[in-house]
């Protein structure tokens, strides 16, 4: 579904991404794990469009999408959950979720109805002010928000940063049921324990370069990986 | 208690006339955090055009002509001279902003041949009425219903329509807002459009209280409407009304005195002491940021 071929980034001057290749099938989870700094982050972006990369493609549903301005990539079917939630604090719940089917020219109700089903506590909270959220809940906003795209591919920017245990296992069941709705995913995580059990499969991002892939219980698995990133 | 009136009634007009320019910088702060020194100019403009348009059209012409031109005025002007400049440091854009000021004052000064311009009588703005024993012109009673109409219908823009929902949320977040969708360069040119608009509506109804304008004219409406945005708490347009009124009254109730030429240093010192206590003005933004 998503190809991406040989992408590097420039990000400050320095390479954040050298040489990254890997792809992701239509109807899995795929993670890439990595700790602070591996250009993770510049990966989502350059193929959300907000990040122009330096050279090497991104090819989605066999068409060409490298370079694409953010708007034409949301109308392709993919979606960011940006790192830090970022939702619009000064919009109302209900608008923040309706922003995000910005391009959409049909009828959302079915939609709404769906995230609100998903996420009920949204629901309670419809008129509020969506700065006024708690942390988890803003996330779910994030989450609701970008599935109003109806996207194919949602990708996610550290769903679990700054977030209570408790919350962060919600969000990952909640990631779950998404992904059984039909939408893949492409989740980028620090808590490569919860992420990796998730996925279908992972890779391993150290300073820019792909170290290692493999499923996600390969990688649990792995001796490198538990080393590194789980702390055993 | 008669001149008491007028006063009173010229001070909520020009306050009006004020307001009218005041929501376009306001506006224009809220979503690109520029000031857009140019603004007043394009007031100014749009005057000059009725002047020279009047000339050999009638004015139920004239008047859609001029705010239909200035609008595109004020759009081309975002494209031209800000647009380019959107990844650069906020100081290069104001820079930008004060070009373009001086450029709409030479390219005038450059018409008229530096001379004074005899602004035309509007018929119907120019009737008197009475009212309460005074004598009033109607381009004085119905700045403020046109005002409180204009305003309604903004919020109810800005508050109730997709494009208003996405006005708010790239004064917010440019990038995130990319992320819906947005194309941002054109909310930012519906906020200049609907700056303009405002500003030549305001200007048919200010200028017809002067015999002539010059190529500078704007400036001190201009100043004044950008005062009044900061002391309404710039980036908010209850704000930047409020504050246009309060000027325009102040203003005017000062004139009345014997101080009259002082009357635009009382307005600003005013201004000073509500600023002192209320350093982000009447509905500044709070700066507390959620971290």
């Amino acid at each position: 579904m998503l190809k991406i071929n040989n992408l590097n980034i420039n990000y400050g001057g320095i390479n954040a991404v050298r040489d990254v290749s890997f792809e992701v099938e239509e109807g899995s989870i795929v993670t890439l794990v990595g700790a602070n700094g591996a250009g993770k982050s510049s990966i989502l972006r350059s193929i959300a469009g907000v990040v122009t990369p330096r050279s090497g493609s991104i090819e989605f549903l066999g068409e060409d999408i490298t370079g694409l301005s953010a708007e034409k990539v949301v109308k392709t079917g993919i979606t960011l959950v940006p790192e830090g939630r970022r939702i619009f604090p000064d919009l109302t719940v209900l608008e923040n979720i309706r922003i995000g089917a910005y391009l959409r020219k049909d009828s959302l109700d079915e939609d709404i109805k769906w995230v609100y089903d998903l996420f009920p506590r949204l629901k309670e909270r419809s008129w509020q002010m969506a700065g006024t959220l708690s942390g988890g809940e803003q996330q779910m906003l994030a989450v609701a928000r970008a599935l109003m795209s109806r996207p194919k591919l949602m990708m996610m920017d550290e769903p679990s940063l700054g977030l209570a245990p408790l919350i962060v296992r919600d969000i990952f069941s909640i990631i779950k049921e998404i992904n059984k709705n039909g939408v893949t995913i492409l989740l980028i995580e620090q808590n490569a324990n919860m992420a990796l059990k998730t996925a279908d499969r992972g890779y391993v991002l150290e300073t820019g370069r792909i170290s290692l892939s493999g499923t996600g219980a390969e990688l649990l698995a792995n001796e490198d990986v538990k080393k590194a990133y789980l702390g055993k | 208690m008669q001149s008491l009136i007028t006063t009173l009634l010229t001070g909520i007009s020009v306050g009006g006339q004020y307001a009218l320019i005041a929501i376009g910088y306001t506006m224009v702060y809220g979503i690109l955090r520029l000031i857009n020194f140019a603004h007043g100019d394009v007031f100014m403009v749009s005057g000059m055009l009725l002047i020279f348009l009047s000339a050999s059209l009638p004015m139920t012409v004239v008047i859609p002509i001029i705010i239909i031109a200035t609008v595109i005025l004020g759009f081309l002007i975002e494209r031209a001279a800000y647009l380019p400049l959107r990844e650069a440091p906020r100081m290069s854009v104001m820079i930008s902003a004060i070009g373009v000021s001086y450029l709409l004052q030479n390219v005038i000064t450059y018409l008229t041949g530096g001379q004074p311009m005899t602004y035309p009588t509007i018929p119907f703005l120019a009737q008197t009425v009475s009212v309460l024993g005074t004598k009033q012109t109607v381009a004085t009673l119905i700045t403020l219903p046109m005002v409180i109409v204009l305003v309604l219908l903004l919020t109810t823009l800005i508050n109730h329509t997709k494009i208003g929902m996405a006005m708010r949320a790239v004064s917010k977040d440019f990038e995130t807002s990319r992320l819906m969708g947005i194309k941002i360069n054109n909310v930012i040119s519906v906020t200049f459009v609907i700056g303009s608009l405002l500003a030549a509506i305001g200007s048919v109804l200010y200028f017809s209280n002067y015999p002539k304008i010059v190529a500078v004219s704007g400036a001190l409406p201009g100043l004044k409407a950008f005062v009044a945005a900061v002391f309404g708490g710039i980036g908010s347009i209850p704000g930047a009304v409020i504050g246009a009124f309060i000027i325009g009254i102040c203003e005017n109730l000062i004139k009345a005195t014997s101080y009259s030429v002082f009357s635009d240093a009382f307005t600003f010192a005013v201004l000073v002491v509500v600023l002192i206590f209320r350093p982000t003005g009447i509905f500044g933004e709070k700066t507390v940021d959620k971290v």
